[in-house]
């Protein structure tokens, strides 16, 4: 049996970057592509999507044209393949962009005048996807579970959706107020999903760099609730959850008098580990929060 | 006199998504849904109405627009489908363009002063010079001072290899045409502007 | 033609696993002497039903028992085209309500009594029962009297002409098209729901004016209307000149009158003639100019007071349901004519139900500006036009607006004369002022309709919309309820279908609701009468008039078949052919009460057949259980529940009466409107009978049952059960 090799575009983002915050979702990606015959290209030169503060600093034209810039990159070096990201403001930018530009004929054109000083065009066509969808969709759901060799049994874990995988687009037509895909991403790596009512609650997002007492309480009603509901365990989809539900976790413990100590790792890095992947290729190694007595057992 | 529509009118035309808020049925779903409720002096709904009633100043000094973070549970949920994060971020943008905002704002500060620059200084996030210049937006003192207290938080990125640990990084190789790029995108966008007006 | 009656029990659905279907047949032919007993195992089958049609066709039986399941059910299988039909419930009541336990010779025993029972009441019915002759009259018309020529009254004159019968179309103005005619444009009534549609009168009015099946009489006025639905005689004055029609049924669309704004100072009323109302406004709109009326200056900031005088306890304490949307639409009339316009919408809550909502998100988009709060005070402006204050409470603060005008958009007042029928004094048009009657009815109950609330007409709110407590008289549009132009016109559709199936079902002799159907009526027999006029008093559609002396005068076509009035007679000369005070009394007495010391209590329950007996039948089929000690008898209404019953309960020696109808009182859902709440009545008076009979007066209560209830059924009869068997066995079982 062959399988044919899946080639997407691929837009890491800046906190994927080596030695970023979210190096071990970087890591664990190319790890599970790998193991999955994708061939990620990357686009060459790429450019901060602005996240979601751009806005302060930079105009509704200027916010698209950074996307814009890579949307014409990506179609220069690797055609109208598919557009894969992986961190969740990252998708949101991309798809916001797409479409503002297909809502209106003045953006489009505005945004063509200013990739034109950059000497560069971008012809519309391109297909913007989030990994997620990419595993559900073209690898599909069956197949995941089939290359699972080391079922992750008896891990309970809370799946955190938080906020920019889920809003306001959501992954594969998912629910809003309950998403069912990163529940079904444990169940199919043999780990328990923990039912709790935080799955969709906001971590603060990049108000921890501004407002983190604000912040603060909002992750411990996250790690209250996961917790509370007996996970081991907290799986993301998104960077910016990942940082600051793991790295805080020490501060919340120091404003409330809690004893949080849940490791917060990334659906990749889950996938790796169950289909026989090594505590490194899974990047297990990069968590500030180590899942060791959770998940080293399980690392071939 | 209230509800005098000059202002409500210069925000529908010039703040980022600001028509929309003609269409706030004022349910409050939005102020039930955001994360930061305890925080804002106004919620969404408020925000609009007082657009709508033509209080200028208390809107653009608002904290409020500042409170985002982002997280569009407004936006799925506003029964009448009005993009309130970006209704939000927009008059965020519009307070500070017209010079309303509390210099001591700090989201404010971060996003427009540090973040936006940080980015267009080199096409990509540095992680690193981002932290350094936040906690040291008040002056040395108290950027050592914010320092210590994230320690332990920046060790353990340190350590896993997920912070660089050097304060700088080297512009993207397109850098001359992104910037090029970004001045002509503000460019239509202030000409805009102008002819709006 | 003689009687022959054919009782067939059927032994299928668990029936004949449950029950003693021998012992049964034994029953029916011996101890009730019945002529043709068989026993089926799926009667309504086809094999089933041809045997019953096979017996009728050969063997002469003309009257059928059923015992099988429920008379709810299989009713088109067991259409047996004759009348004399009855059905014992054995399936739900027999067998599904009742908890009997493998080997529980005690409760297998219980279950047998109480089907055994109820065939011997149906026995007894069947064998009282007469077939209902229909009534019918050759002077009945078909033709239909339409009052109001806005419209809600032009739409359903074109209905019923467009259906082909013949409308009468009176109007008290010299011109068609009542109130919307006064209007500059209407709102929308097609996608996108979103512009303005020119006003539809003047086209309505030219078809309406131009069909051949309507006759249309302006500035004229229903000086008398006397009779019954079939046979209304209606006088139509025309200034000096009055002529008579005849009509089978009416359709009253008076419409409404804006509520008085005089009374309004506390809204600025009064202050500047630039506070207007929604009407005026209107006209304004309509002339082309909107203006201050205080200089005739450019209008172009207009407010307008939502709710003003409505959902207010000093003024109209309900929703008008129209002014939201109307006072939209006059928004969008500034920015019609000003591109610069301001609107604001001074608001409690914005009620744009169904497509409005579109409307409403246009004038948005507009620009119009909705503030929610109240008005605080109104003064002249500086340069002229208003100060407006307003308790913003969406700002939560007092806010001060400036405009050029401020509208009122005033509510609905009825223009139909109802009375209060607990508080005979007319209400409604001009209340306090001289009553204007509509159509001067000349019925022993008073000219006017029944009021429901608020001097709106009563009917049935929940089954019958647009019916009137006085059958084959209808109300559409403002008049029965408020509403606008399109509601009004979706009214009066419904109110044409519903005066032409009066005028059909009165030709043939049948009820027209809520028995639709049934030929049966109630027969007075006159010369038992002591003139206590109960029945003439208690009918709650006032179909009883009365001769000089006190008399009863019964009008067939008016009455709904309810019984009220049998259950009213004290001396119990008022019954139907197949419904009668001695029909159930017979079959309340027909069952077995067993020994005193055998200490198996009877209840006996008469459950209402509109809402608590179906709610009974789905308890059976939720698999509710019930105790084994309970008959039930169904009754048409609890209004005609005759107390000589609860007297005959007791000396036949059941322990208690359970009475289940329908809510009654404010929101009632009574299905003919005032039964249950007399059955109420009456029974307060029972206690009277139960010390005479030297009884406890807890033996007997009522329930209100709603057809949802049936999980609450089980507690409520249990606990009845439970109650009477705490008290000591009834007495007279030993006579």
């Amino acid at each position: 049996m062959s399988e044919k090799i899946k080639e997407y575009t691929f837009y890491p983002g800046c906190s994927s970057e080596k030695k970023a915050s979210a190096a071990n979702m970087e890591n664990s990606m190319h790890a599970m592509c790998h193991m999955l015959g994708i061939k990620l290209n990357e686009i060459d030169d790429w450019n901060c999507c602005s996240a979601s503060i751009g806005y302060a600093g930079g105009g509704e034209l200027p916010r698209l044209a950074m996307t814009a810039r890579n949307f014409a990159l990506a179609q220069q070096q690797q055609g109208n393949k598919d557009l894969v990201a992986t961190c969740a403001a990252c998708w949101l930018a991309l798809r916001e962009t797409e479409e503002r530009m297909e809502e209106s004929t003045q953006v489009k054109a505005d945004l063509a005048t200013a990739l034109k000083a950059a000497d560069l065009k971008y012809d519309g066509g391109l297909k913007i996807r989030h990994m997620v969808e990419v595993l559900i969709e073209d690898i599909g759901w069956e197949a995941l579970k089939a290359k699972v060799k080391k079922p992750l049994t008896g891990v309970k874990i809370a799946g955190y959706v938080g906020c920019q995988t889920n809003r306001p687009f959501s992954i594969a037509g998912d629910n809003f107020e309950n998403p069912q895909y990163l529940d079904r991403m444990i169940e199919t790596v043999g780990a328990t999903a923990v039912p709790y009512d935080k799955k969709v609650a906001c971590c603060g997002g990049a108000l921890a760099f501004s407002e983190l007492d604000k912040v603060t309480p909002l992750i411990r009603d996250i790690l209250q609730s996961a917790v509370d509901n007996g996970a081991d365990l907290i799986v993301t989809p998104c960077p910016v959850c990942q940082l600051n539900v793991e790295v805080y976790q020490d501060k919340v413990n120091k404003t409330f008098g809690t004893h949080f100590n849940i490791p917060v790792v990334y659906y990749s890095q889950l996938f790796v580990l169950a289909w026989g992947g090594s505590w490194t290729e899974a990047a297990l190694n990069q968590q500030v929060i180590s899942a060791e007595a959770v998940l080293k057992k399980f690392a071939s | 006199m209230a509800y005098d529509l000059s202002f409500a009118r210069d925000v529908y035309k010039h703040s980022e998504m600001g028509h929309w808020i003609k269409m706030c049925m004022q349910c409050g779903v939005c102020a039930g849904s955001c994360p930061l409720g305890p925080h804002w002096e106004h919620s969404p709904r408020q925000l609009f109405q007082l657009v709508r009633a033509g209080k200028k100043e208390e809107v653009l000094k608002s904290s409020s627009m500042w409170m985002c973070t982002s997280c569009y549970n407004c936006i799925v949920r506003c029964p009448r489908h009005l993009p309130i994060t970006h209704i939000v971020h927009g008059l965020a943008r519009y307070a500070s363009e017209q010079g309303m905002v509390d210099p001591k704002q700090p989201t404010h500060r971060f996003a427009k002063e540090i973040f936006w620059k940080n980015i267009t200084a080199t096409g990509r996030v540095a992680e690193m010079l981002l932290t350094m210049r936040l906690y040291f937006a008040d002056g040395l003192a108290q950027g050592i001072k914010n320092g210590l207290e994230m320690q332990a938080q920046a060790l353990g990125m340190l350590k896993t290899g997920r912070l660089m640990p050097l304060p700088f990084r080297s512009k993207i190789k397109g850098y001359a045409g992104f910037r090029a790029m970004l001045d002509k995108a503000q460019e239509l966008e202030a000409k805009h502007k102008e002819s709006k007006a | 033609m003689e009687k022959k009656i054919g009782c067939y029990i059927c032994s299928g659905c668990g029936i004949g696993e449950a029950l003693d279907v021998d012992a049964l047949v034994k029953i029916a032919t011996k101890e009730q002497k019945l002529p043709l007993v068989k026993k089926h195992e799926f009667l309504c089958g086809p094999e089933g039903v041809e045997l019953i049609r096979n017996d009728m066709s050969t063997s002469g039986v003309n009257a059928v028992l059923l015992a099988a399941c429920s008379p709810r059910v299989k009713v088109d299988e067991f259409r047996l085209g004759t009348s004399l039909l009855d059905r014992v419930n054995l399936r739900e009541q027999a067998v599904w309500s009742l908890e009997v336990k493998e080997g529980d010779d005690t409760a297998e025993e219980d279950r047998q009594m109480m089907a055994e029972d109820n065939l011997r009441m149906g026995c007894v019915k069947i064998k009282k029962m007469n077939p209902p002759e229909p009534f019918q009259d050759p002077s009945f018309s078909k033709d239909i009297l339409v009052v109001g020529g806005g419209m809600a009254g032009m739409t359903t004159a074109l209905e019923i002409a467009e259906t082909g019968y013949k409308a009468i179309l009176v109007e008290q103005s010299g011109q068609l098209g009542g109130m919307v005619a006064r209007m500059h444009k209407v709102s929308p009534s097609k996608p996108p729901y979103q512009h303005l549609q020119e006003n539809p009168v003047a086209a309505l009015a030219a078809k309406v004016e131009g069909h051949a099946n309507i006759v249309v009489h302006k500035n004229a006025t229903i000086a008398k209307t006397i009779g019954a639905p079939g046979l209304f005689d209606v006088s139509i004055q025309n200034g000096g000149h009055v002529s008579q029609v005849r009509v089978g049924s009416i359709v009253v669309a008076t419409g409404f009158t804006p509520y008085d704004a005089s009374k309004l100072d506390h809204l600025g009323q009064g202050t500047s003639p630039d506070v207007i109302t929604s009407l005026e406004f209107e006209e304004m709109a309509k002339a082309g100019q909107i203006v201050r009326k205080s200089d005739g200056k450019p209008a172009k900031r207009v407010a307008f007071s939502l709710c003003a005088g409505s959902r207010d306890k000093n003024h109209l304490e309900y929703c008008s349901a129209a002014c939201c949307t109307y006072s939209l639409k006059q928004a969008l009339y500034v920015k019609e004519q000003y591109a610069d316009a301001s609107t604001y919408i001074l608001y409690q809550e914005i009620r744009t139900p169904g497509q409005m909502e579109d409307f409403y998100r246009k004038v948005q988009d507009e620009g119009g500006i909705f503030i929610k709060g109240d008005i605080q005070k109104v003064a002249v402006g500086t340069a002229g036009g208003l100060s407006v204050q307003v308790n913003d409470k969406l700002l939560r603060s007092s806010e001060t607006l400036a405009v050029d005008l401020l509208v009122l958009a005033t509510g609905m007042k009825p223009n139909v004369d109802t009375v209060d029928p607990n508080n005979p004094s007319p209400v409604g048009v001009a209340a306090g002022a001289e009553v204007k009657h509509v159509l001067n009815l000349e019925y022993r109950q008073g000219p006017s309709l029944p009021e429901l609330k608020w001097g709106f007409p009563d009917s049935h709110f929940i089954c019958f919309p647009y019916e009137t407590r006085r059958t084959g008289i209808y109300t559409a549009g403002p008049a029965r309820r408020p509403m606008g132009i399109a509601a009004s016109m979706t009214d009066a559709t419904g109110a044409a279908l519903k005066a032409i199936q009066a005028v059909e079902s009165v030709a043939r002799g049948a009820a027209v609701h809520p028995r639709a159907g049934d030929l049966s009526y109630p027969s007075f027999r006159q010369e038992g009468c002591t003139q206590c006029k109960r029945c003439t008093e208690e009918c709650p559609f006032g179909a009883i008039n009365e001769d000089a002396k006190g008399n009863p005068l019964f009008n067939p076509t008016r009455c709904r078949r309810c019984g009220t009035c049998m259950g009213a007679c004290p001396q119990k000369i008022i019954s139907f052919a197949n419904y009668s005070v001695d029909m159930i009394g017979a079959m309340l007495k027909e069952v077995e009460i067993p020994e005193e010391d055998a200490e198996k209590p009877r209840i006996l329950i008469f459950a209402c057949e509109n809402d608590s007996y179906p709610a009974l039948d789905a308890m059976a089929r939720e698999g509710g259980k019930i105790s084994p000690y309970v008959r039930i008898i169904p009754l048409r209404c609890l209004g005609s529940m005759n107390l000589v019953w609860i007297a005959d309960a007791m000396s036949t020696g059941f322990d208690g009466v359970l009475l289940m109808g329908c809510r009654h009182g404010e929101d009632y859902q009574c299905h003919n409107v005032r039964g249950s709440a007399l059955a109420e009545i009456r029974l307060s008076k029972v206690s009277e009978t139960l010390n005479r009979l030297q009884l406890e007066s807890d033996r007997v209560k009522m329930v209100e049952i709603n057809i949802m209830d049936s999980h609450k059924l089980p507690g409520i009869i249990n606990s009845f059960v439970a109650e009477i068997q705490k008290l000591p066995a009834n007495p007279y079982k030993e006579f």
